[in-house]
């Protein structure tokens, strides 16, 4: 499929730009990042509203968090590995544990990162986020749905951290997205296998959505931008009509998206999953297609695990009855 | 005597009555401290101990607070960034009136509100969590900036640990509010020479220790923290000080006022015996006797 491509940092930044001039006490927390996350917009209009802590992330969170504490809405915009890893403690005490308003951007998450390697990459930081109890977490896919969630950010009360990639990137949606916390939403139906994304996999989805239906497979489409609370009912009816998932993210399969839903099906309906996401593996500097490919998380490697599962499937309702 | 200006811009003598009642109440602390250790059978005694003098100071003569209201949006906003000597906050908070003497047996009881370390969650006259070294000042940092942001005068104080000092996030946080030129922000260190497990030397070294503090851009007022005179004068230079974050460095004892315990690191976290209780509350007692014409006042 040909898809529109649109910068989704730049989405980022010029987001947090329109928010400014709608949320007066909305601050951005900035450690020397703002060209790499495109918070110069922001940063250009609003100089006075923009806090430069330098190359510290650790004292960024904090810094976020007595600020918060003042009532500001401190949008702490660095890289999901110095969100996740380098500023984990704080992160989790001051911002989770007390239960601050912090919103927190992990920008470059996943592996698309301008072909910058392992260390600019991150596939853990959904991992991290998610074990703690009050964060909520959300991925997200393409410009439109970065401008939903961000806005969503300032009415949000609690911790809250939000996956942003970095390049151009396919356009699924148009202007009429909203999000809303929670729910995960049908782009397509279909009745043999569910693919359920959450990130920027989702045009891979819906390509192999196409393929399979080439192949007389009936695949449907679940776009699931918050990973917690997961929308354990959908699963749920996922579960009960289709039987079926395949779960695509843009992260480590172990304790990411993946994991999450598998969790909510054990719980309730257990029904044959696989897994589409970095195999536990790091990976590498190439151009964004290449390592997609490399890894197996294009539409051809989508299709061949939903025709795997489907197998499964057919196994396990055939035991059942 | 001194004079020096409140902090509701009253000119305040610090007088030999002054001093002495705060010694007093220092006393009292110390005692409730003590009976809460011993009643709970463990606790951060050391570091609740060489604190005494530094909160009572805050708490009686320093901060601007609602005793009504732990949430008024005009009061100073203290950290204890050295989250383990709950036990000394919760006393001076006991003394100071604002929660219950008797709800100091609850300590790290299920349910309670005076958790390990000082907790927000629990208790809303805990502005933060503390208890993993080395987050506070960044968020009393944070918090100044937001007051100077609201042109409230709200100043932001935060008292950490001399080995809380060793954790790196401190130092970004000494060079940012450095940066920001945050003179509505008084950091405190409680530098009583031990820490959890040792004493400094063994340590990576952390002197030339003030030196520090001024290169990163801070006036540093360096002063004996059990002194009550000299740490209510050292507050009153705080505030006159512009542009610049102020620190104090108060040179305490870990321990201070149990003859036993003072600078044993072994008291760090220690468990109090009968006779020890006994030896400790009768030292602690004398003091007291000693200071009871300035009971009341």
């Amino acid at each position: 499929m040909e898809w529109k491509k649109a910068s989704l940092r730049e989405a980022l930044g010029k987001t947090l730009l329109e928010l400014g001039g709608k949320v007066p006490n909305m601050l951005v927390v900035n450690a020397d990042l703002a060209g790499s996350t495109q918070v110069t917009y922001f940063v250009k209009e609003y100089p006075e509203r923009t806090v430069e802590v330098g190359i510290a992330e650790q004292n960024m969170i904090g810094v976020a968090t007595g600020l918060a504490m003042m009532d500001y809405i401190p949008f702490v915009v660095t890289f999901a590995r110095f969100a996740s890893k380098r500023a984990s403690d704080q992160v989790s005490l001051c911002v989770d544990y007390c239960r601050t308003n912090v919103p927190i951007i992990g920008a470059y998450a996943g592996i698309f990162t301008g072909a910058q390697g392992a260390t600019q990459q991150m596939i853990c930081d959904t991992a991290a986020m998610r074990s703690m109890p009050n964060m909520t977490v959300i991925d997200t896919a393409d410009v439109h749905e970065i401008r939903g969630v961000l806005h969503y950010a300032v009415e949000h009360k609690g911790p809250l951290y939000i996956r942003v990639g970095r390049d151009e990137w396919p356009v699924v949606f148009d202007e009429s997205y909203s999000f809303e916390l929670g729910k995960g939403v049908w782009l397509r139906e279909g009745s043999d296998v569910a693919l359920m994304s959450s990130g920027v996999l989702l045009p891979y989805a819906i390509e192999a959505a196409e393929i399979l239906q080439e192949e007389g497979v009936d695949a449907g489409v679940i776009n699931m931008p918050t990973i917690k609370p997961i929308d354990v009912d959908l699963i749920n009816d996922v579960a009960r009509n289709v039987g079926a998932i395949v779960t695509l993210e843009n992260h480590n399969v172990q304790g990411g998206f993946g994991s999450a839903v598998a969790e909510a099906l054990v719980n309730n309906y257990p029904v044959p999953v696989e897994f589409i996401g970095l195999q536990n593996v790091y990976a590498e500097s190439a151009p964004n297609d290449d390592l997609a490919e490399k890894y197996q998380l294009t539409a051809p490697w989508v299709a061949a695990a939903a025709k795997r599962v489907l197998e499964r499937k057919n196994k396990y309702w055939t035991r059942r009855t | 005597m001194t004079q020096i200006t409140g902090r509701n811009g009253k000119p305040y003598e610090v007088d030999e009555k002054e001093v002495k009642r705060l010694e007093y109440i220092c006393g009292l602390v110390r005692r409730d401290i003590l009976q809460t250790l011993y009643r709970v059978g463990r606790g951060h005694s050391g570091p609740s101990l060489s604190l005494v003098e530094l909160l009572v100071t805050l708490y009686f003569r320093e901060l601007r607070l609602d005793p009504t209201d732990p949430k008024w949006p005009d009061r100073d906003r203290f950290i204890l960034s050295k989250g383990h000597g709950a036990v000394g906050l919760y006393s001076v908070l006991a003394e100071r009136g604002l929660i219950p003497r008797e709800e100091l047996d609850t300590f790290e009881s299920l349910g309670t509100r005076l958790q390990g370390s000082v907790d927000s969650i629990w208790l809303p006259w805990v502005e933060l969590t503390t208890g993993s070294l080395g987050q506070g000042l960044s968020v009393s940092l944070g918090i100044a900036m937001g007051a100077k942001r609201q042109g409230k005068d709200i100043r932001s104080y935060c008292i950490m640990g001399d080995g809380e000092t060793q954790e790196g996030n401190v130092w970004e946080a000494a060079m940012c509010a450095a940066k920001f030129k945050q003179d509505n922000l008084l950091a405190i260190v409680d530098w009583n020479g031990l820490q959890g497990g040792e004493r400094h030397e063994v340590m990576p070294s952390m002197e030339p220790y003030a030196d520090k503090w001024e290169a990163f851009g801070w006036h540093v007022i360096e002063i004996p923290g059990h002194d009550v005179a000299t740490l209510l004068t050292a507050f009153h230079e705080a505030r006159q000080v512009k542009d610049k974050p102020t620190i104090i460095v108060a040179h305490t004892v870990k321990g201070k006022g149990v003859s036993y315990m003072e600078n044993e690191t072994k008291w760090h976290l220690g468990n109090v015996t009968k006779p020890l209780y006994e030896q400790a509350m009768s030292e602690i007692n004398a003091r007291l006797e000693a200071l009871s014409e300035y009971a009341d006042g």
